[in-house]
């Protein structure tokens, strides 16, 4: 079986798997990483965002093949050591506005958010209303509202 | 609730209370788990004798804590308590941590709430569903806490040699007022422990003294949400339980004929396992990704589905035919006619059906989220002929239900597929499978007339006729489960849940709203609000109608005709907040409704933006339409034990009945749902969330909680449908609005039934 390496959460990890499994599956069921959710494995729900190499993307959507050995992959489980703390300032925004109800959502939610305001600052700007309405990340509790004033609150935190 | 002490004073007694103090190495309490309470979201209840009998009696009246809940204190000082409910979101985790809080006198941080396994001995008591939770816990729980409360204090008394009028409890520790000696729950635990188990009468707190109930808390489960730690029972690990997915059929319910392939898939990367089951053929394997592709190269040959051919439009005539007749019509009064259509609507939460399940030969240990579990311990039990004593059935945390988890078709599934390999098994639906073959909020449609003369309204009636829902969950209990699957027997049932919940809230004379259902082939369950929201978005937009006929303010005619104090003070609240008749551009509106439900009321101020340059705003990948800009919501559940949860479950509702207003409903064609993903199916997302909501909890009404799960759901619905109308000139009486435009996606194939995930996802990194 092939061989498959990369960073996970800071530390590198190989797999045993065939080239075309999804990473999600990967991180999931072979490396018991259970942070990042499945809600549709099409790329679409976001439940199951994590960063790779620092951007958000879906491990649903994406071959572990195509994963090189210098690859960080960030779950949420590794966010809070990005910033060398028990938890990240946009963690910290997701408790004080309790943003969360079943939370299975959640942190596909907080990896896209900690992405949209890195991308934001690359382009010179903090977040915006339109930044926020792009955001394709389902929550099926209905959570959007407080996801919105986490976001923005969040972002001031660093 | 817990019996009343009989010798207790008039006035004292409506708080006085019997808990017990159980048998145990460490100081437990426990309370009955009440009957009466759970009266109005459990009608209809049979006799004791065919639900309870004499067995049954004498098996549970053998066990210590039958019927009871407890709470557990240990000597770190943490009170715990198993919660015989399911936590899928709405925060019944937190806000019963806090009634414990409040009446033991312990930090909320120091209660541990876990949810209890399936308990039979419980019976109809182990149902979570019609926002009934904190109504029928809210008493037993406190009772429980102050006999602990009550039993720490007498051992401190014995331990600290003095008076118990002396000694006063705070923040887990008590304390002698005379000499200022301490002990904390923790060095009292077993001190206070009893050998025996037996009767304690208690008192609980006044409302007035109230310093953790009625305040805003966060939720206690938060923590592990945001680290991803939170375990649902697709995180639970149990050795060997290798993901499993099922191949499921193109048509509703279709059923195997033929496998072509199964050695060939049997051989493919990572598959352990396949096997015929009666919904399709399971597969077993290292990796879900693995099953994913083994389920797409499997060749079925397909029996038809119990819906074949079945359409929208073929429905919609069945439900035509189906409808009950309105009365016959004065021809000297006036009437507002109409008939409403609400589309099949999808209750799929965002973590898909799923189980984990380990059956063996005598055996069998379930993991999964259910909010009926008795009956799935109980049926499950059946399925493999076990005694219902040997299937353990664990409730996990639960992303999401919406009605789904009513039900337990994973768990039961999981359990037909884990005895058939021989292996336990983690089996997951597959999102398209989810919505296409997945329970729904079945098509209805409401026939309104309203006749009026004078300035008043004389008569309203309304005729519901729905693809029936299936409440084969019962109660809680598997006998009323099977009493519900009778033909006549969940006739009544679905009407008795209809009339009960029902209500016409305005002084409209002589008002009949009646139930019709038809057609049972598809596959249905109770989705949040269940028969409330279409109901009342009907009555709402009629209420408009009939004011815009007869002249006068939408806000002000509903004021006028309110029966309820509660009710006019919620939408006098929206009214003021919202600014309510502000001057808004041609194409924006207003809408304003009112529901009242589970003892408690809701009005929602909704606006819409209709306007081209809003409906065709341009997000990447995203379906817009019209925009809700605006809402304010003013709820009134008598007494909010959680302001905060209260204010998430409003938020929540809201964006529910945005969805099923605007964009979210399903397509049937030829015997199969259209929607296949969550960018087919168009639940609310962030570029249609309001960018202004504002939620009024107002101040406590009674001394009980009402129920709030569910509430805002039908007010909202009904606020969006009535801003729609009047930004648009035009009744809306298809829902949601966008059903009969040409599709905005591209349907997915039936074959294979799932679609393969996409490999561009670097190329999609931001």
């Amino acid at each position: 079986m092939p061989e498959h390496t990369f960073i996970l959460n800071g530390e590198s990890v190989t797999v045993d798997i065939e080239d075309d499994v999804r990473l999600l599956w990967v991180l999931r069921d072979v490396l018991g990483v259970t942070g990042p959710k499945y809600g549709c494995g099409l790329g679409v729900c976001q439940a199951c965002t994590s960063h790779i190499n620092g951007k958000a993307f879906n491990p649903c959507s994406v071959p572990v093949k195509d994963l090189r050995p210098t690859d960080e992959v960030t779950t949420i489980e590794g966010l809070p050591a990005t910033v060398g703390s028990e938890l990240h300032p946009m963690q910290e925004a997701w408790l004080e506005y309790d943003v969360a109800q079943c939370g299975y959502c959640q942190p596909g939610q907080i990896m896209t958010a900690v992405a949209k305001v890195r991308q934001a600052r690359e382009e010179g700007r903090e977040i915006s209303e339109a930044d926020l309405d792009e955001i394709r990340n389902v929550c099926r509790c209905g959570t959007y509202h407080r996801i919105r004033e986490a976001i923005v609150a969040g972002a001031k935190k660093y | 609730m817990g019996a009343k002490d009989p010798l207790s004073t008039e006035g004292v007694s409506r708080r006085r209370f019997l808990g017990y103090v159980v048998a145990a190495s460490t100081l437990t309490v426990a309370a009955p788990l009440g009957e009466g309470e759970a009266a109005a979201a459990v009608p209809s209840l049979p006799g004791p004798a065919e639900i309870y009998d004499l067995n049954d009696m004498l098996t549970h009246a053998a066990l210590p804590t039958a019927n009871l809940i407890t709470i557990r204190l240990d000597s770190d000082g943490t009170a715990s308590f198993a919660l015989p409910r399911a936590e899928v979101g709405q925060g019944i985790t937190t806000s019963s941590a806090m009634l414990i809080a409040e009446e033991l006198d312990l930090p909320l941080e120091k209660i541990h709430v876990t949810l209890a396994d399936a308990r039979p001995e419980l019976l109809f008591n182990q149902i979570t569903g019609g926002s009934n939770t904190t109504i029928s816990t809210y008493t037993p729980i406190r009772v429980a806490a102050a006999v602990a409360r009550g039993r720490l204090l007498k051992a401190a008394a014995l331990e600290l040699g003095e008076a118990l009028g002396t000694l006063t409890a705070k923040a887990g520790v008590i304390v002698s007022t005379v000499t200022g000696k301490s002990l904390t729950y923790g060095e009292l635990a077993a001190k206070a422990a009893s050998m025996t188990t037996g009767q304690v009468a208690v008192t609980l707190k006044e409302p007035a003294d109230f310093k953790v109930i009625g305040t805003a808390r966060r939720r206690i489960d938060a923590l592990e949400a945001v680290t991803g730690r939170k375990k649902f029972a697709m995180d639970v690990r149990v050795p060997d339980a290798l993901p499993t997915m099922v191949c499921r059929p193109p048509t509703i319910n279709g059923t195997v004929r033929e496998v072509a392939n199964l050695d060939a898939v049997r051989a493919m990367p990572g598959i352990t396992d396949i096997v015929r089951v009666s919904s399709g053929v399971a597969v077993r394997g290292r990796t879900f990704g693995q099953c994913i592709d083994a389920v797409r190269a499997l060749e079925v040959t397909w029996g038809p589905g119990t819906a074949e051919d079945a359409s929208d439009e073929s429905i919609r005539a069945e439900l035509r035919r189906a409808e009950l007749p309105l009365p016959g019509l004065d021809l000297l009064t006036k009437s507002v006619d109409a008939r409403f259509t609400f589309h099949f609507a999808s209750n799929s939460a965002l973590e898909t059906n799923c189980a984990v399940a380990d059956v063996r030969e005598d055996s069998a240990e379930i993991w999964a989220s259910l909010k009926s579990p008795i009956v799935a311990q109980e049926e499950i039990a059946l399925r493999l002929g076990l005694p219902v004593s040997a299937v353990k059935v664990h409730v996990t945390e639960g992303g999401g239900s919406f009605g789904r988890k009513l039900f337990h078709d994973a768990a039961g599934e999981a359990a037909e597929i884990s005895r058939a390999m021989g292996k336990p098994v983690r089996l997951m639906w597959h999102r398209t499978d989810d919505f296409r073959q997945g329970r729904t909020h079945p098509m209805s449609t409401s026939r309104v007339r309203a006749t009026y003369a004078l300035g008043q309204v004389l008569t309203y009636d309304q005729r519901h006729t729905s693809v029936a829902t299936d409440f084969g969950h019962g109660v809680g209990e598997i006998i009323t489960a099977e009493a519900a699957r009778l033909p006549v027997g969940d006739l009544t049932f679905s009407e008795t849940i209809f009339t009960l919940t029902q209500q016409t809230p305005y002084r409209f004379g002589v008002a009949t709203q009646l139930l019709s259902e038809t057609d049972k082939r598809f596959n249905t369950g109770s989705m949040r609000n269940i028969y409330s929201p279409n109901v009342r978005c009907a009555q709402e937009l009629v209420v408009d109608e009939l004011a815009k006929r007869m002249g006068k303010d939408p806000y002000q005619f509903r004021r006028s005709f309110l029966k309820d104090e509660r009710a006019r003070a919620v939408l006098d609240k929206v009214a003021e907040a919202g600014e309510w008749g502000r001057s808004m551009p041609a194409g924006t509106a207003q809408g304003i409704a009112l529901h009242p439900e589970y003892h408690a009321y809701v009005a929602v101020l909704a606006e819409i933006d209709c306007r081209p340059e809003t409906t065709g705003r341009e997000i990447p990948d995203a379906y817009t339409g019209p925009r809700v800009m605006k809402v304010v919501c003013a709820v009134d559940v008598g007494l909010a034990v959680n302001p905060r949860g209260l204010q998430a479950q409003m938020m929540g509702g809201i964006m529910d009945g945005i969805a099923i207003t605007l964009s979210s409903g399903l397509h049937l064609t030829d015997g199969h749902f259209q929607e296949g993903s969550w960018d087919n199916y168009f639940y609310t997302r962030q570029w249609n969330t309001p960018p202004e909501l504002e939620i009024i909890v107002m101040p406590p009404t009674t001394e009980t909680p009402g129920g709030a799960g569910e509430l805002a759901v039908a007010g909202a619905m009904a606020a969006v449908a009535c801003a729609y109308g009047r930004a648009t000139g035009k009744m809306p009486t298809t829902f949601p609005l966008n059903h009969a435009d040409p599709l905005h996606f591209e349907p997915l194939p039936t074959s294979p039934p799932i679609p393969a995930s996409p490999v561009d996802g670097l190329n999609r990194a931001f």
